[in-house]
């Protein structure tokens, strides 16, 4: 499978990620490499065999349903690049 | 042309546990801003989510309610898309394994007649958390108190006919997550949710047409509306020879209509892949036993014991059965009573009803309680009090007054069943009315209506009715 410029475009657009648009072949070219690595797979008789999640075939480990987590806004929200009235505030976003 | 419309619900119900689906922190509402969010919450570099059980447990109470399939194994995905209440990038949630597969649910509608509605799948996922639009210079406020609430999205086959019907078995669905005690249903708080699929095709055709989905529905009235509206929308634009357009619409209860959402270029593509943070999810027999044993009696089961074991009507029943808190308050109140069952529902479904309607408060906060109706309804049965007195004593009560009992004998509101009083009194009436008895006797027996109502006067409401009609009946023919 092979990619086109279009389509890294999109993909790039949805990762939210700036290309430049000279870059654009290199990279449907990388990724495009990347997929027929994959795809070899396809070869494989996989039938009956179930897919693996984790090689000692383990599973989800579940807690209790109890608060164990105090407040640190004040830690966090010294990191934030800007708040106020205890909100974290984001370029405007409309729908 | 006759249109038939096509309508699918998915229903987000948040879990009733105390911390959030992957982090130890507090899902209580309203707490201020961000106060109740984590590391994890926040998807700080480093953390790891840790699954709760409750939540796990819930889900599959849900989904043996509704006998579907509860996955032995399931899978979390990642759905990702950037938006700022959102701060992984990506919800958590499930994708092609769901922990609750295809289930049914039977849906009463209006005519009395049944209707059963097709559940594709419940899954499991996170809530996002709120985004504040109000001015911050030009900015976006975000609260992540919500982010990492469990939810349970359940998902409805598109076997929904009509905006009413999807209101039924919204309000089915509501009734159910709070018999089970999974989702407390409060809608103002957002708590219950839903979104609708909505398309329209003409009558008779197989295929279904282009659908557009309404977000953001939290009352059952937006969801007859929205749905109402995004329907004649869609026959409008077909009948004027346009198409229908596949894409997320927002209903916006002021003006009551819908509007396009996202553009077209921002069309959906999730990117969905299994959560390399999570193992599968494995519910162990064990799990399901445990579940199986907390099954409460669920509303249709109820409900047909209420019509076995009272002989009351389905439509009594299902009244009564509609919440778990008004069946509970409904067979306390038979306990504490010696009335006959119709009558206890008559004054659940009637005058208490309509008080907690008017004071807008639930059950839990009423200040009659089962024992206090009960003794009430009684006193009715044992002849102490006629029905309409009942009513006053009623309010007494509900004023705060006391119980039954003192407030009749404060009131002086005890029956006459002296038969020689009402006879005395009935005979006054008579005399005082000849004109009327000269008129009832040449046949205009609407009249004695009149004379029932004189007595009822003449009493202050305290005279036995039956006894009124038997001996006027007797007086009157003369």
């Amino acid at each position: 499978m092979s990619l086109t410029n279009e389509e890294v475009k999109k993909i790039a657009h949805l990762a939210r990620l700036r290309v430049n648009e000279d870059d654009l072949p290199t990279y449907a070219g990388n990724l495009s490499g990347i997929l027929a690595l994959v795809e070899q797979m396809n070869n494989v008789d996989t039938q009956g065999i179930v897919p693996m999640a984790h090689p000692q075939d383990a599973s989800q480990r579940l807690r209790d349903d109890v608060v164990s987590e105090n407040d640190q806004r004040e830690r966090f929200q010294a990191i934030a690049p800007q708040t106020e009235a205890g909100l974290y505030l984001v370029p405007k976003v409309i729908e | 042309m006759e249109w038939e419309s096509v309508i699918g619900l998915e229903i987000h119900a948040q879990l009733a546990t105390s911390s959030k689906i992957f982090s130890g922190a507090s899902t209580a509402y309203g707490a201020v801003p961000n106060t109740q969010a984590c590391a994890v919450d926040l998807g700080m570099p480093g953390v790891l989510p840790v699954l709760n059980q409750k939540a796990v447990l819930m889900a599959a109470k849900f989904g043996i309610a509704v006998e579907a399939e509860i996955a032995r194994r399931s899978v979390f995905a990642r759905k990702n898309y950037f938006y700022p209440d959102l701060p992984k990038g990506y919800q958590i949630s499930q994708f092609e394994l769901p922990v609750v597969g295809k289930g049914k649910l039977d849906v009463m509608l209006e005519d009395g007649s049944t209707k059963t509605i097709g559940i594709t799948r419940a899954h499991l996922e996170e809530d996002a958390g709120k985004s504040l639009h109000e001015d911050f210079h030009g900015m976006t406020g975000i609260d992540l108190n919500r982010a990492g609430t469990p939810l349970l999205e359940i998902v409805s086959e598109p076997d929904i006919r009509s905006a009413k019907e999807a209101v039924a078995y919204m309000k089915k669905i509501h009734s159910m997550v709070r018999y089970l005690e999974i989702c407390d249903g409060n809608m103002q708080e957002g708590s219950f949710r839903c979104d609708a699929n909505v398309s329209v095709r003409p009558k008779g055709q197989k295929e279904f047409g282009t659908r557009a989905e309404i977000k953001n529905l939290n009352s059952f009235r937006f969801v007859e509306r929205a749905i109402n509206h995004e329907i004649e929308r869609q026959i409008d634009l077909i009948e004027g020879g346009d198409k229908v357009v596949q894409e997320t619409r927002l209903y916006d209860s002021d003006k009551g209509e819908t509007r396009s959402m996202r553009s077209k270029e921002e069309a959906n593509d999730y990117r969905y892949f299994p959560d390399p943070d999570l193992l599968p999810l494995e519910i162990t027999e064990e799990m399901l036993e445990s579940v199986r044993a907390t099954m409460p009696e669920l509303p249709d089961g109820k409900r047909q014991r209420f019509v076995s074991e009272y002989d009351l009507n389905e439509y009594d029943a299902t009244v009564l059965t509609a919440s778990r808190e008004l069946a509970d308050f409904y067979e306390a109140t038979l306990r504490f009573s010696d009335a006959d069952p119709k009558l206890v529902a008559n004054w659940v479904m009637g005058e208490f009803s309509a008080a907690l309607n008017n004071d807008a408060i639930e059950i839990a906060d009423s200040p009659v309680n089962p024992e206090m109706l009960g003794g009430m309804l009684t006193r009715i049965t044992d002849n102490t009090i006629s029905g309409k007195i009942a009513k006053e004593v009623f309010e007494a009560m509900w004023a705060g007054e006391g119980a039954a009992d003192d407030i009749i004998e404060k009131k002086g509101l005890k029956q006459i069943t002296d038969s020689g009083a009402i006879e005395a009194m009935i005979d006054e009436i008579i005399a005082n009315n000849p004109q009327q008895l000269e008129q009832f006797r040449a046949g205009k027996e609407k009249l004695f209506g009149f004379f029932v109502g004189q007595a009822m006067k003449a009493s202050g409401g305290k005279a036995n009715p039956a006894q009124v009609n038997d001996i006027l009946k007797r007086k009157l023919k003369g």
